[in-house]
């Protein structure tokens, strides 16, 4: 791309400033240096790096910040390749952009593990193209042309023992082309990559500076929270604005649509407002809707046909077949993802700009429904994202910001909407129930010749990407079903979408940590059954060598499957390939007389490919361990009278610390291209739990949260 | 933030982190929204409300509390302690760093605050009563085993220098 911006003097200012197009077949990457030197205002990064003259280098990063670490592992990779200093790196949070866009779905978001796996030749390219630019600066300004040209920390070495750290050549290399294929290193070359480094983010998250959504202010602003109707298809009849209004430091009473916002000069004063507020609402458009109608509903979703998500072989003909067949059916309930920090959105709409301040996790769908609701074209809404405390997929939902900007326009002032804790659980896009009946048969052999699996469970994409739903089903509601990592004969896959007016979403993992509890643990009945020990079944269904077999095998070697199990204590296993990884998990459990469960210790291996930042993957499968052994235990979201009984963390108990197990977590050596880490420490963890309380107990738990109950003996 | 009330009304003083703070709240605000919203001190977290989570814990006279069923009016007389009022070597605060404790972070310094009660009370904890005092607060990310592992080098750096 050429500019005709006239170079101006580069003054101190200088850098070498290099940005990267979004739809990225093929990569493109720009030296943006001379439009930041020529611009009258503000530098607003579009780039991705940035080179300064004192040598500090300026990563921005468009992820989100949800304490999983991208914001120190992003940087790595490209320092990695850039051969620099790590002490001179800088991360910044990006502002919504083209340039931040995931390469592959074209929309900047952070979610399906993507942050690095999609971004794996892009980074690493961003970083050897800014060093190959350096290189070049460094053979002009020395004015050689032989020799042997290599880098170091930060700087340029020539063989004949001259050096030059990058910030002084970024004046030469600002006014170079960039490369369009610089070499890429041998991962033996990475100095960087797979190395123990502080995450850039912590020391201010200790000592209390970051500003999460929640925190955020700017002068004027005022915080908004809003009635929302608290049974599904509900509308308010009435409502005392008066007394509302009563309320010490209320602003303004803003009926919308279907909700009515409480707007204030503070939190506590806009909550007080809301309690006074006394709003009638109507019964909602399925009253009669509980755990037992939904639990019904269901179970006579399991008794339909379904639609066709696989189908290889004769499932019919080797089931009639097999020497045995076994059934089972396995349930899992809805869930929330709640986060510690409550879903909130600042916005300031004003006559030329939005800007909106926001832990989401879609960037480019907030600028979207900022630019419907405003009319603003979408390059006029800015959208900066904030650190969110947590996320786990519900932070990707429009509703804070839908609510923030007409609540801006409707004030004529910033606003910050504001969710509690009851509103965070009463309008959570839930992880969908399921409910499922699988069918398998076994040869002479104890091998498997059938697996026929039918899903009911409600859809996520047909209500957020109906495109990707085709012939009725929904990708998500049979992934690690129609995909797992066993190559059986015969296979039916059915789904049967069930549909509710409780929303749901994407909850870390989706489809996988779903479905891994009746893949895994019917594959565990399986393997007893045939008599067999669980790993060796396993093993027997997966190509030898291929990456599940060999993770699952590391699994078994260091989490010492063979070796003797203490005293009362009994393990189980379960492993999942999701989102370009392998992950597997070995729970070690007793269970005594009454029916409580202590889990002892939780083994992890993965396989994530080229292992970035391996302190926080080992802190993401710590993290997916206590998450997914919470869902085991704990979690699950009730409902009543049409709406959520669910209201507050006493009603949905999560995981706590005299729970979490000792964790060892492994991680496979490989080279290969970097893969997802978020998402695949979480499904095997608790079918791996179920697994082992079956082996020390004798008694199968086919629902989640496990019922102990049935398992107290006498 | 503070004004002069004219109506001669709420002005209430309080002692965060060693210094006087005048407050024109209602005095049964709960002191959550007055550290967050009146004297702008947003370390302090809110996340549930009711005293079920531990995130929004505070400090008073020493004390772990959590400051969201905590009255304005009840603190008059009490020293608050937020994450800003530690030190930046504390051994929680320089522990938490070394161990690489906070994912999302959110909870923590409501978490490390709750440390700094448990290891006044218990400056050796065993694991068991680590586990008991850090029972009911919750950190969604998964950060426990970390938790752990930073209260028992707190403990120990904590030890060595003679805290």
């Amino acid at each position: 791309m050429k500019t005709d911006i006239t170079r101006r003097s580069f003054l101190k200012q200088s850098s070498l400033v290099i940005a990267v197009t979004a739809f990225s077949s093929p990569l493109r990457l720009f030296n943006v240096s001379p439009v930041k030197a020529a611009s009258e205002l503000p530098f607003k990064p579009h780039a991705f790096l940035e080179i300064a003259t004192d040598d500090t280098i300026t990563v921005w990063v468009g992820q989100t910040n949800l304490g999983q670490g991208t914001h120190t592992g992003i940087p790595m990779v490209i320092a990695d390749e850039l051969d620099a200093d790590w002490e001179s790196i800088r991360v910044k949070p990006a502002p919504a952009g083209e340039p931040f866009k995931d390469p592959l779905w074209h929309a900047q978001f952070t979610g399906g593990s993507t942050s690095i796996r999609h971004r794996w030749d892009l980074l690493r390219t961003v970083g050897a193209a800014a060093r190959q630019m350096l290189v070049e600066a460094a053979a002009q300004q020395w004015g050689l042309t032989a020799g042997q040209f290599t880098t170091e920390n930060g700087q340029v070495v020539h063989s004949d023992g001259r050096r030059l750290s990058y910030g002084k050549l970024v004046e030469t290399a600002q006014k170079l082309p960039v490369p369009e294929n610089p070499p890429l290193k041998q991962a033996g070359d990475y100095r960087i990559i797979g190395t123990a480094r502080e995450r850039l983010d912590i020391p201010d998250k200790v000592m209390g500076k970051t500003v999460y959504g929640i925190d955020f202010t700017v002068p004027g602003m005022c915080i908004a929270v809003v009635a929302r109707p608290p049974h599904y298809g509900a509308s308010y009849q009435s409502y005392d604005e008066k007394a509302a209004m009563a309320v010490k430091g209320m602003v303004k009473v803003v009926p919308l649509e279907n909700r009515i916002a409480v707007c204030a000069e503070t939190t506590y004063a806009a909550m007080q407002g809301r309690e006074t507020l006394n709003v009638k609402w109507s019964k909602g458009s399925q009253p009669d809707l509980n755990d037992d109608t939904v639990d019904a509903l269901f179970k006579e979703h399991l008794e339909k046909l379904g639609a066709v998500a696989k189908t290889s072989g004769d499932v019919k003909k080797a089931l009639a077949e097999a020497t045995q067949t076994i059934e089972q059916s396995y349930k899992l309930p809805y869930l929330s993802h709640a986060p510690a920090e409550p879903i909130n959105c600042s916005a300031h709409v004003e006559k030329e700009r939005c800007r909106i301040w926001i832990p989401t996790q879609r960037q480019t769908a907030t600028q979207h429904t900022a630019s419907k609701l405003t009319g603003l074209p979408i390059e006029k809404v800015e959208v900066m994202t904030t650190p969110a405390g947590g996320g786990f997929g519900l932070r990707g939902e429009q509703d804070p910001v839908v609510d923030s900007v007409l609540l801006s326009k409707a004030l004529s002032r910033p606003v910050k909407v504001i969710w509690s804790r009851e509103d965070d659980f009463a309008n959570d896009y839930f992880r969908p129930a399921s409910q499922c009946r699988i069918k398998a048969g076994l040869d002479k052999d104890g091998l498997l010749v059938a697996w026929s699996h039918k899903v009911a469970a409600p859809s996520v994409m047909n209500r957020l990407m109906p495109q990707f739903v085709k012939n009725g089903v929904d990708p998500d509601a049979v992934s690690g079903i129609r995909d797992m990592p066993y190559s059986i004969p015969n296979q039916l896959v059915n789904y049967v979408m069930v549909n509710l007016p409780i929303p749901v979403g994407f909850w870390r993992s989706v489809g996988f940590s779903v479905n891994a509890l009746a893949v895994e643990s019917f594959m565990d009945e399986l393997a007893h059954a045939a008599g067999k020990d669980p790993v060796q079944f396993r093993l027997a269904h997966m190509e030898k060598g291929s990456r599940p077999y060999n993770i699952l095998s590391l699994l078994a070697e260091k989490g010492g499957w063979n070796r003797p199990v203490p005293n009362g204590r009994a393990r189980g296993v379960a492993v999942n390939a999701c989102f370009e990884s392998f992950a597997a998990h070995m729970a070690e459990v007793s269970v005594n007389k009454k029916g409580n469960i202590t889990v002892h210790k939780m083994v992890c291996a993965i396989d994530c490919g080229t292992a970035v930042y391996p302190d926080a993957i080992r802190a993401q499968a710590e993290g997916g361990v206590v998450m997914g052994m919470s869902t085991a235990f704990h979690e699950r979201v009730r409902f009543e009278n049409g709406g959520v009984k669910t209201a507050n963390y006493d009603d949905y108990p999560v995981l706590t610390m005299s729970e979490v197990p000792e964790i060892e977590v492994h991680i496979a050596k490989s080279n290969l291209k970097a893969g997802g880490v978020g998402e695949p420490v979480v499904p095997s963890v608790a079918p791996a739990v179920a697994n082992a309380i079956f082996k020390a107990t004798g008694v199968r738990l086919r629902e989640l949260p496990f019922q102990r109950e049935l398992l107290i003996k006498g | 933030m503070i004004t002069l009330n004219v109506k001669g009304g709420n002005m209430i003083t309080i002692n965060v982190n060693g210094t006087k703070r005048q407050v024109d709240a209602d005095p049964e605000t709960p002191l959550l929204w007055v550290l967050r919203d009146n004297l702008g001190i947003t370390s302090v977290k809110y996340t549930c409300g009711i005293a079920e989570c531990g995130i929004c814990t505070v400090l008073i006279d020493g004390e772990a509390q959590r400051s969201c069923v905590v009255n304005l009016e009840d603190v008059q007389e009490s020293n608050i302690t937020t994450i800003e009022g530690l030190p930046e070597d504390h051994p929680v605060k320089v522990a938490w760093i070394e161990k690489q404790v906070p994912q999302c972070g959110y909870c923590q310094p409501g978490i490390m605050l709750q440390t700094v009660d448990l290891l006044s009370r218990m400056p050796n904890p065993t694991d068991e009563q680590i586990n008991d005092e850090m029972d009911n607060v919750i950190c969604r990310c998964g950060s426990h085993p970390k938790i752990k592992k930073a209260i028992r080098f707190a403990a120990e750096m904590t030890a060595k220098h003679g805290g």
